[in-house]
């Protein structure tokens, strides 16, 4: 299956990069879509929402947020899972890539996802995620919060059961590294739902 | 000014904050060249990117261009001569690195300091007097080079380049905002808007290209392309820009490229007559061939789009790019293929028409709708954004409508098949089951790479027809 390369490549500027310096705005996330009577499916796949009105129940199918990390601004892995979880019956806010840390802990407050996926191929996943699972679980309405992480998280290749088990014990709910396959989350979004722990 | 005012960014008057993002250097003293261009005393013509590019293609030369940046400035200058010296007509690049692109010059410099390699060559961090040694002898009227980087606020970048004596880059306030960053549109417009006015005061042979051609790389229907490619080049002629280049990333299908860079000719002849310009073709950005054959085979299809549409340059990719930053040595063989397609091209043209599927009458559209907004060029293209009348498939950044989707049909030709707000409704009846699944996604991202290596394969086993791209590592 091509999908790592097909996910992870980017057109010109060169994979890795450093943080954006850019402050964030703070409308730069979305809400969750409206599912009965919200016309023909022409939602957006940008967070481009802007209002702050009352989040509508869902029936059936967690609500998730799908999001990258602060330095990596790759975005077809994104556009991926978004597809694939949409497709699983699942609701999706997409922050996008460069996502600062304070941004996802806002949106996570805003928006109550029943799942955050943190996904991310530059090679800095690891110790971007590893800040990013302090801060989350630090924060005091979000310390239950079911958060995953997966892509290429190391520069040398999966890390194996040892960065697995690192990030599990820094706050991560499931660590999917590369070549775990959609069907791993799949696997646990069913799992999350029979849970009802969301 | 109402640009922010319903949008979803606070006001640009409130905290400044473009300024924040994207640091000038002190204001006073930059404006003056401290090292002229060698141009300023001779002529466009004869003196400048621009010239280069029109005298190569009179003679029947297609220019080839690596990406190519290393943060050594010894190893920087050995790339920059082994380009020179490679058998074709090549212009020199210098590409930034990661740090330089997102205004992050502290760190560049610390990296420096501590020996650490970059993934480019990191212009602002270091001295300019490094930088002018590294062009010294090099660069100049027989071999033009030009500074590529991919910032959404590149003001230092393009005072740095000025300083050393450079003239020629590329980007646009669009198409190095959307996809790479999250920086806010308007103020990448703000930045680009005052680094244009920095350039075109070099002279008139300060060139600039748009990297509108290229927008995600894949999935991104040509007309959208097209349009992006010279809107961006009218912002750069609206700032005092009196050279252009006009991009188009090699897609899916040849004849949808090859009706796809006629409608960019004809477009830019309509709406950039009055400014020298040219056409460039990049070489295929998604997910390259990880075979030498199936690489070399799409690297030569890409010369041959160029030689066939009358474009004037081509930026090439190498065997290597599926696996790694290619190698200087990877980067010769791929401009010297490249060239020695485009002259067997030349030799035996092709002369068959292709049909007109609508891509010219989509791109017009686009132009029309933005230019229909006002005046001010950057105002329009933010606008434009927020209403979605320009939306990119599958551009995930907040000032992007995504509601445009887009897919590849049986043929291999890139097609709309959501339009949101796009104003082409008129022109356009996307089928309603064309949507993209997961699934179908991952295969459309790869729909290059197989049917090239699958040749490429196919090619090895049965020994190559000619030895053009088929070269090895080893």
């Amino acid at each position: 299956m091509p999908a790592d390369s097909a996910v992870t490549s980017q057109s010109s500027p060169p994979a890795t990069r450093p943080p954006s310096p850019a402050p964030q705005s703070p409308a730069a996330g979305g809400r969750w879509p409206a599912t009965a009577g919200g016309g023909p499916a022409d939602d957006a796949l940008s967070p481009a929402g802007t209002t702050d009105d009352a989040l509508l129940p869902i029936e059936g199918g967690l609500r998730v947020v799908v999001t990258s990390v602060a330095s990596d601004a790759h975005t077809w892995n994104l556009v991926f899972l978004q597809l694939a979880l949409e497709e699983a019956g699942h609701h999706v806010v997409n922050l996008g890539a460069c996502v600062p840390d304070e941004l996802l802990v806002e949106q996570c407050r805003r928006q109550r996802p029943d799942l955050v996926v943190v996904s991310t191929v530059n090679g800095h996943g690891f110790h971007d995620g590893t800040r990013l699972i302090r801060r989350i679980r630090a924060t005091a309405d979000l310390t239950g919060i079911p958060v995953v992480i997966g892509g290429k998280l190391g520069i040398t290749g999966p890390g194996g059961a040892a960065t697995r088990d690192q990030l599990r014990a820094a706050g991560f709910d499931g660590v999917f590294e590369d070549g775990a396959g959609i069907a791993a989350l799949h696997g646990y979004t069913r799992e999350l739902s029979a849970s009802g722990r969301r | 000014m109402s640009v922010t005012q319903d949008g979803p960014f606070p006001a640009e008057s409130a905290s400044g904050t473009d300024d924040v993002i994207f640091p000038a250097e002190s204001a006073g003293g930059t404006d003056d060249v401290i090292f002229p261009a060698e141009s300023a005393g001779g002529t466009v013509a004869t003196a400048s990117f621009g010239g280069f590019v029109a005298r190569a293609q009179a003679a029947g030369q297609l220019v080839v261009q690596p990406r190519m940046g290393v943060s050594n400035p010894a190893q920087m200058r050995a790339g920059l001569l082994a380009t020179r010296r490679a058998t074709a007509t090549t212009i020199g690049t210098i590409t930034l690195d990661s740090y330089t692109r997102v205004g992050d010059d502290a760190r560049a410099r610390a990296a420096l300091a501590a020996g650490l390699d970059l993934n480019g060559y990191p212009i602002v961090a270091h001295d300019r007097a490094t930088t002018r040694a590294v062009l010294e002898g090099v660069a100049g009227p027989s071999f033009p080079v030009q500074i590529r980087h991919g910032s959404p606020g590149p003001e230092n970048i393009f005072a740095a380049l000025i300083e050393v004596g450079l003239d020629a880059t590329e980007g646009g306030p669009v198409s190095y905002c959307l996809p790479y960053s999250r920086a806010p549109l308007a103020a990448s417009v703000r930045s680009w808007t005052r680094s244009c006015e920095r350039l075109a005061r070099v002279g008139p042979q300060a060139h600039l290209e748009t990297f509108g051609g290229a927008m995600m790389g894949q999935l991104c229907p040509p007309s959208l392309l097209v349009a992006m490619s010279v809107l961006e080049c009218l912002f750069f002629r609206q700032h005092g820009i009196r050279s252009v280049s006009l991009s188009y990333a090699q897609q899916t299908n040849p004849d949808q490229d090859r009706e796809a860079v006629a409608a960019l000719h004809r477009l830019a002849d309509q709406y950039l007559s009055d400014v020298d310009r040219h056409v460039v073709i990049y070489a295929y950005m998604g997910v390259f061939p990880r075979t030498p054959a199936g690489a070399g085979a799409l690297l030569a299809e890409a010369a041959r789009l160029a030689v066939r549409t009358g474009a004037a340059r081509l930026i090439v990719k190498t065997a290597a790019e599926a696996h790694r930053i290619p190698t200087i040595a990877e980067n010769v063989a791929a401009l010297e293929s490249a060239a020695a397609v485009a002259d067997d091209e030349r030799r035996q043209p092709v002369l068959d028409e292709v049909d007109d599927t609508g891509i010219h009458a989509e791109a017009a559209a686009f132009i029309d709708a933005v230019l229909e907004l006002g005046p001010d060029l950057g105002h329009s293209l933010i606008t434009a954004f927020r209403r979605g009348y320009l939306d990119v498939p599958y551009c995930l950044h907040p000032d992007n409508a995504g509601r445009a989707r887009s897919y590849l049909d049986r043929t291999g030709r890139l097609q709309w098949s959501r339009l949101g707000s796009l104003p082409i409704r008129s022109l356009v009846r996307p089928a309603a089951a064309s949507e993209l699944t997961a699934a179908g996604l991952l295969e459309s991202l790869s729909y290059v790479e197989r049917k090239f290596d699958d040749a490429g394969l196919d090619e090895y086993l049965t020994g190559p027809a000619q030895p053009i791209g088929a070269r090895s590592d080893s």
